[in-house]
């Protein structure tokens, strides 16, 4: 098969890349240009668009003696991720660019390009698993490694993308990832692993998310409707969120306030204690499935957070709403986020956080 | 030209793989104006220079032996572009030589209030970012000047940015002949305006050098910036031409060689190649000339009469050797980008470019093609194939032969973004 490779200059697509290269395809490396401003070289490893990272990843193509090139999708990236997660934070919500960045860009705008000019497949180094059925069908699993499973952000992917994506990691540990990226004499192999919002150079979101909505200041009241506290805007704050609330604690019993709410349309964050965080149901939208819609009332297993624990749960699905109860329940729901739905490790399908609440509770 | 396998230093499973994978087959070199081959002769001088011990500012046998293959690269240099030996100064290439002139002269002539630079908007980016530096860092003030559809910066032009306050005045910098779409400017006539109010005018002939008449003397320009390694000579050696009459002010110190305007230990073996390669060059410019202006013109009207409506970005007339470069061949091709475009002929053995600066790896859309007025768009689906001397009937060929299946495969692409 003739595949792209993603590389981001990270140790995983560079290992990711190689084996490709050694199950016999043809692959072509390919670093994606994601930042407005390509020209930034940073110290450490926390996005994937410098230009030591486009650097390295050439380094490792060189390497392997693939063709590589550079392809621009920067201005993609701004309006599907980072406009989108500024206007889901905007919203109240919680986004994960990095889902929205695979469903977008990876297996979207890139996949797409690299069809039309006559490739068969994208090639990535997510830690997560194709596993094809007797029947001809590709199911997307959990990674072997669960402290590096990477299927919650790639649960949007539908059939027709999966049909088309090689994760040739996803039997594989991240240490043995290492080692074999070491004894394959890439210098990537001690690259420190990127983590938080690739675009947001400093770590500091609400720095970030202030610099382009400006100060909102608002109330933070309690679940009774009581003003608290008051807060810069409301659109930094995520549900369970104990830190950073900036309560006088005299005025409260001492006991820990997570933030329970986000109201974007009044600009307020409600605020309660733990037991008030708890959840069990959960709905969704904007359903992906990684195969045939279920019918009638499934049992899963539901992850409603990215390195988040699965909770056992039962599901339905009405149109492009998705309904989840979860058997225990869970804090710290945040809308926005996405419900990954499981059946042992398999991906069954996907849905955006549109409400969490206790079923056997009136909401406030 | 045709080359059959990679990089010598590959190891065995690259190699082998690259033969599997019939990624690395025949090549097609059709981006001379980025580099050129180097020259056997002038690879041959090089290696044997370089057997050679001698600083050329030593005063031993070694040094004024090598001082003594300096200065007849120096005369020979001169003697092919119509000035004085003592008005070449060798530096490391195009974009050092840029930065000298006109930072230099900048230096020079500032105190009088002049801080004022005429500068065409087509130039590359070695001029510039050097203009953009000046202005953002010392107070230097740009007047930008345009060019027509075609690219040519009309000495009326110049005249009216002159006249706005020519006392004011430290440079006009106009480039010979554009690296991008090859359109040849009138700098002689620029430099006549200039003149006139006492200005000193500097030109980019980088692209010019080897492949268009060159003459110092004749065209009156005060400043001219050149390279080595885009007529076949080595990269990393160019020189500036620079006439006694002309003041800068040098941008690095030391040694004092160069007139005192460029130290640093020359090196002898790149300059002795450098004009080895000018002086092959100058020997087969008029043959030259004519056989690539055939190719280029079979190349225009070849890509042109594919059917997918692609025009010829510049100034084009069939059989001319004066207006536009005679390799350059620069197409547009509506409904692609160009950086797919580039790929797929890569994949297919073909080696060209867009044409535009990269920026880590991004083509951007071509400054050039947007001063000419074309839209972004349209300028996105630009493709640069420049023909050199080792260039054949083959190369346009094979050109011509994948060109449409890429073209297609690109629409493909572009309607799917």
């Amino acid at each position: 098969m003739r595949v792209v490779a993603a590389m981001s200059g990270g140790v995983d697509s560079a290992v990711a890349a190689s084996r490709m290269v050694e199950a016999g395809h043809e692959v072509v490396g390919v670093h994606l240009a994601l930042s407005q401003n390509a020209a930034t070289l940073r110290e450490s490893a926390r996005g994937c668009c410098t230009i030591e990272d486009a650097g390295d990843a050439r380094r490792v193509a060189d390497v392997l003696g693939i063709p590589f090139y550079v392809w621009d999708m920067a201005t993609r990236f701004r309006r599907d991720v980072v406009d989108d997660f500024v206007a889901e934070y905007a919203a109240g919500r919680t986004p994960n660019p990095c889902l929205r960045c695979n469903e977008k860009i990876k297996f979207a705008a890139l996949l797409d390009k690299a069809l039309a000019l006559g490739f068969d497949a994208v090639a990535t180094g997510h830690y997560a698993q194709v596993v094809e059925t007797p029947g001809g069908r590709r199911e997307l699993h959990r990674a072997v490694d669960p402290a590096k499973d990477q299927s919650y952000v790639l649960g949007v992917l539908d059939a027709a993308q999966l049909a088309r994506s090689f994760f040739p990691l996803g039997d594989t540990t991240k240490p043995e990832i290492r080692e074999e990226a070491r004894a394959r004499g890439f210098f990537v192999a001690s690259k420190p692993d990127s983590h938080d919002v690739c675009f947001i150079a400093d770590g500091d979101t609400k720095g970030w998310l202030t610099a382009r909505l400006g100060e909102q200041p608002g109330d933070i009241v309690d679940a009774d409707g009581a003003v608290v506290g008051r807060h810069t805007g409301a659109y930094s704050y995520t549900v369970g969120q104990r830190r950073g609330l900036g309560l006088a604690k005299d005025t409260l019993d001492g006991e820990p306030r997570y933030v329970l709410q986000v109201e974007a349309s009044t600009n307020t964050v409600v605020i309660g204690t733990r037991d008030l965080l708890g959840v069990d149901a959960v709905t969704g939208s904007h359903a992906r499935w990684c195969g045939p819609p279920p019918e009638g009332v499934i049992s899963v297993g539901a992850q409603v957070r990215a390195h988040g624990e699965e909770v056992p749960a039962t599901a339905w699905a009405d149109g492009e709403v998705v309904h989840v109860r979860l058997d225990e329940r869970v804090r710290g729901v945040a809308p926005g986020q996405s419900v990954v739905l499981y059946d042992g490790t398999r991906v069954v399908g996907s849905a955006t956080i549109t409400d969490a609440a206790l079923s056997t509770r009136p909401k406030p | 030209m045709t080359r059959l396998d990679g990089p010598l230093s590959w190891s065995g499973r690259a190699r082998a793989y690259a033969a599997k994978s019939k990624i690395y087959r025949v090549r097609h070199y059709l981006d001379h104006a980025a580099t050129t081959p180097m020259r056997a002769a002038a690879i041959e001088a090089m290696a044997a220079q370089q057997q050679l011990v001698g600083n050329a500012s030593s005063l031993h046998t070694s040094g004024r032996a090598a001082r003594r293959v300096v200065e007849e690269s120096r005369e020979s240099i001169a003697g092919a572009i119509g000035c004085r030996p003592s008005e070449v100064v060798f530096t490391s290439g195009g974009t050092e030589s840029d930065n000298l002139a006109i930072q230099g002269t900048f230096a020079a002539r500032r105190d009088a209030g002049r801080v004022r630079l005429l500068v065409s908007a087509i130039e590359h980016h070695a001029v510039l970012d050097c203009v953009d530096f000046l202005v953002a860092h010392e107070g230097a003030k740009v007047t930008w000047l345009d060019c027509d559809a075609s690219g040519v910066v009309h000495p009326e032009t110049v005249q009216r940015a002159v006249e706005e306050d020519p006392d004011s005045v430290a440079l006009v910098s106009l480039m010979w002949a554009n690296n991008e779409v090859g359109t040849v400017q009138d700098v002689a006539a620029a430099a006549a305006v200039a003149h006139e109010f006492g200005i000193p005018l500097h030109t980019d002939a980088v692209q010019a050098l080897g492949h268009l008449p060159l003459d110092v003397a004749s065209s009156d320009v005060d400043l001219m910036s050149l390279t080595g390694h885009k007529v076949g000579g080595p990269v990393g050696v160019g020189a500036l031409v620079l006439k006694r009459s002309a003041t800068i002010v040098p941008l690095s110190h030391g040694g004092g060689q160069e007139r005192g305007v460029r130290s640093g230990t020359l090196d002898v073996a790149a300059i002795r190649a450098f004009a080895v390669a000018v002086d092959a060059a100058a020997r087969e410019l008029l043959s030259e000339s004519s056989r690539l202006v055939g190719l280029r013109d079979w190349l225009i009207s070849g890509a042109m009469a594919l059917g997918y409506d692609i025009e010829a970005g510049g100034t084009w007339v069939a059989g001319d050797a004066t207006t536009r470069l005679p390799g350059n061949a620069h197409l547009i091709v509506p409904g692609c980008e160009g950086d797919s475009l580039l790929y797929l002929l890569d994949a297919a053995g073909i080696e060209c470019s867009t044409g535009s600066a990269c920026q880590a790896g991004v083509p951007q859309p071509s400054h050039v093609l947007l001063a000419m007025g074309l839209t972004e768009q349209r300028a996105r689906g630009a493709l640069r194939v420049t023909l050199g001397h080792t260039s054949t009937s083959d190369d346009v060929e094979a050109f011509l032969g994948a060109l449409p299946a890429a073209v297609e495969r690109a629409r493909r692409a572009a309607g799917s973004r």
